[in-house]
């Protein structure tokens, strides 16, 4: 037994599925993920900071697709703790680490963001701070390994600027920049970063808003979609996928006229 | 504080479609958090919403929809024992357990429903005549009474609440977890015997004759064909396939081709379906399936054809349609001849009508199947629907026959009660558990099972 220890722990790069780390994996759309990728035989290392639902979700994982989940607690607002988290993350992929998903984030009102200055604090220490945080951290070691990739679910909110939610909107659009670059830089090591932008997606976010059906995408068809991408290296992916027309058409509309609309 | 949304909501046939505060929960603890809020005066859960009628619907109240807590929690790989939160569906096990060599103990028609609402609707499939219902094939369910605690539940312990809420229609608790016993199978693959029969007599015949010889036994009824062909019909009996058996055309054992799914966008003009489009289809389904043995087809198309097509109910119109189950005893065959010319006197068509023999019912209080025969028809809404429905009610209360909670949309208290004797045990176990009344649906309110008015 123990030589089959040794021997996995100085395996150099494998060859079949590693491991892929799901960081807020209580969001629907990150656990649609992290299933999508244990359907193609990945290990899991799934964290958030709801350790009781961490560890339901683990388990449903494990259940369902015969692959190897660990369940990790993890505080996005915490951040003096990510470099041990982000260590235990290594250490516990021993070797076949294969990438990670930012799927956590913060969103509250608009409304209530303006009116209340910790609100709109957090939004930004969760989606952008913490972010930056923790995909430095993984970023230093994918560039050592030289393979690798990050997911990053930011939101089509990023694109433009408008009254019903820029706050939350300011800190994705920091979130799309802050991988841009990283992206740019992890290039020459062979390690990709593809950024999400989802529009409709059915989540708590978007439960109960009077939306068009069609325009939304359940959490498996956004999950399926992401893998597709990532597998295909794109860089940025809208999902469903339409949103980047409708980002488009949002984003090409002149500010002077913008700043007289409702949107 | 837990969020809902004013939502109008309906069962699977699109009428009634009323106004509730739907809830959403996705974490464990969070339907506790709604029940304890106490926000709304009563609440239902809801699963997939594939029942028909208004059994998980809830004006003037809130529903809590369960489909977020769909964790699998254990599965014992030599007992094919499942254990997993109740808003798992029929469709995510057989995905997970098919490959591994494990079938649903029990399916309804479609498998777009989750455990919970199979448990609380006591459902049934083709081999009920074998097999029972899906509540006998559960080895234990824990509860959220509405007073808060969590209570195991089995045939075994607190085995008078086990069989209250199997069947029970959402209205002893919430069902958090169910564990199930799966069956073994070796192929994903069944084989099918087909048998034309010329009328109701001759169906009723060869259905006595050859069930005990079949796992799987239903019949496809044409509702529009009348006098000496009354009761026209299509038998199909199957049985699953040894992989041993099965040509080796079909590839891996337990894997079935991936099928693309059809989708009915937006309701279609309801004119398209009229007794003239019914008959002609009806006539088409007798034509195209002669007698012939040993037809092989894999699960999906033999148990679930019209899961390939995506709102399918949308067929019927806006106005929707009402499905209509009765089951009459042995004793009560008469019955059910009379319901047929009931429907196919009316003129208003069905364009799906099944037959089919039931085997003994299970405990379940309000557990619907009985030993006899049952007869599933929808009926497209239109004017005089609810005294068409309650006159047919009538006719089958008076044949000791009864009808499916699942399906119900008309059902009065005096005529349900006579149905279901052992409503008074149901009342008396629901007062223990819901002293302040916090479960509750328009069903339950409509068929006298919950005091209070239908709609607020």
């Amino acid at each position: 037994m123990s030589n089959s220890v040794a021997i996995a722990a100085t395996a150099a790069p494998v060859s079949g599925p590693g491991t892929v780390i799901v960081i807020g994996v209580t969001s629907a759309i990150a656990r649609a993920l992290a299933g999508e990728f244990a359907k193609h035989g990945h290990d899991l290392i799934v964290a958030s900071r709801d350790i009781e639902e961490t560890n339901a979700i683990a388990t449903d994982l494990s259940v369902r697709h015969n692959v190897k989940v660990i369940s990790k607690y993890f505080e996005a607002e915490i951040f003096g703790t990510h470099a041990t988290f982000v260590d235990e993350c290594i250490r516990d992929a021993n070797g076949s680490l294969d990438g990670v998903v930012i799927g956590f984030g913060f969103m509250d009102e608009q409304s209530v963001a303006e009116a209340k200055f910790e609100v709109a604090r957090r939004t930004i220490d969760v989606n952008v701070t913490a972010t930056i945080s923790v995909c430095e951290k993984f970023a230093t070691q994918f560039e050592t390994t030289r393979r690798g990739f990050i997911i990053g679910i930011s939101s089509v909110a990023g694109d433009r600027g408008r009254q019903t939610n820029y706050i939350y909107g300011a800190s994705k659009a920091a979130m799309t920049t802050y991988l841009q670059g990283l992206r740019n830089r992890l290039f020459k090591s062979g390690v990709h970063v593809l950024t999400v932008k989802p529009g409709f997606v059915d989540t708590k976010m978007t439960f109960g808003l009077p939306l068009p059906g069609p325009l939304v995408a359940t959490p498996e068809a956004a999950a399926r979609a992401i893998y597709n991408a990532n597998e295909a290296k794109k860089n940025t992916a809208y999902v469903p996928w339409f949103w980047r027309y409708i980002m488009l058409i949002i984003g090409s509309i002149p500010e002077f006229q913008f700043k007289k609309m409702k949107l | 504080m837990p969020a809902h949304v004013k939502q109008k909501i309906a069962g699977w046939g699109g009428w009634p479609r009323v106004e509730c505060a739907v809830f959403r929960p996705e974490k464990r603890r969070g339907i506790a958090d709604v029940l304890a809020n106490g926000e709304q005066p009563h609440y239902i859960a809801r699963g997939l919403g594939r029942s028909y009628g208004d059994v998980a619907v809830n004006p003037g109240g809130g529903v809590i929809n369960t489909t977020r807590l769909n964790r699998m929690i254990a599965f014992d790989e030599n007992a094919g024992v499942l254990e997993c939160e109740a808003g798992v569906s029929l469709e995510e096990i057989l995905e997970t357990f098919v490959p591994r060599g494990w079938f649903l103990p029990v399916t309804p028609g479609t498998k777009f429903v989750t455990v919970g609402g199979a448990i609380a609707n006591d459902v049934h499939g083709k081999n009920h005549h074998i097999d029972g219902t899906f509540g006998e094939h559960v080895d234990r369910i824990t509860l959220l009474t509405p007073t808060g605690s969590i209570i195991t539940c089995s045939p075994k312990q607190n085995e008078d609440v086990f069989w209250a809420t199997v069947g029970g229609i959402g209205l002893t608790g919430i069902i958090l977890t169910a564990t199930i016993r799966l069956q073994r199978i070796t192929s994903a693959y069944i084989k099918v015997d087909y048998r034309q029969c010329t009328n109701l007599d001759a169906l009723l015949a060869a259905i006595r004759e050859t069930d005990d010889k079949y796992k799987y036994s239903v019949a496809w009824v044409d509702c529009i064909a009348k006098g000496a062909k009354l009761g026209r019909s299509v038998l199909m009996s199957g049985d699953h396939v040894a992989a041993n058996e099965l040509p080796s055309q079909y590839g891996h054992a337990l894997s079935i081709p991936h099928k693309s799914k059809k989708n009915v966008p937006f309701n279609l003009p309801g004119f398209l379906l009229n007794p003239l489009s019914i008959g002609a289809f009806n006539k088409l389904f007798y034509a195209v399936h002669p007698s012939k043995q040993g037809q092989i087809t894999d699960y999906d198309k033999y148990f679930y054809p019209l899961d390939a097509i995506h709102n399918w109910n949308r067929g019927y119109g806006k106005n929707g349609f009402a499905q209509y189950q009765a089951t009459f005893p042995h004793d009560g065959v008469e019955g059910l001849v009379k319901l047929l010319e009931k429907l196919s006197a009316s003129g208003r068509a069905s364009f799906l009508a099944v037959l089919k023999r039931m085997g003994p019912g299970s405990k379940g209080l309000l557990s619907h199947p009985i030993d006899g025969w049952t007869l599933t028809l929808d009926i497209p809404v239109k004017d005089g629907i609810v005294q068409f429905l309650n006159e047919s009610d009538e006719l089958v209360a008076q044949y000791n026959g009864r009808l499916y909670t699942a399906k119900d949309s008309c059902t009065r208290p005096e005529v349900f009660a006579a149905m279901y004797p052992r409503i008074k045990e149901f009342k008396a176990i629901k007062a223990k558990l819901d002293p302040a009344g916090k479960l509750s649906s328009r069903l339950a309110r409509r068929c006298g099972i919950v005091e209070g008015p239908v709609e607020p």
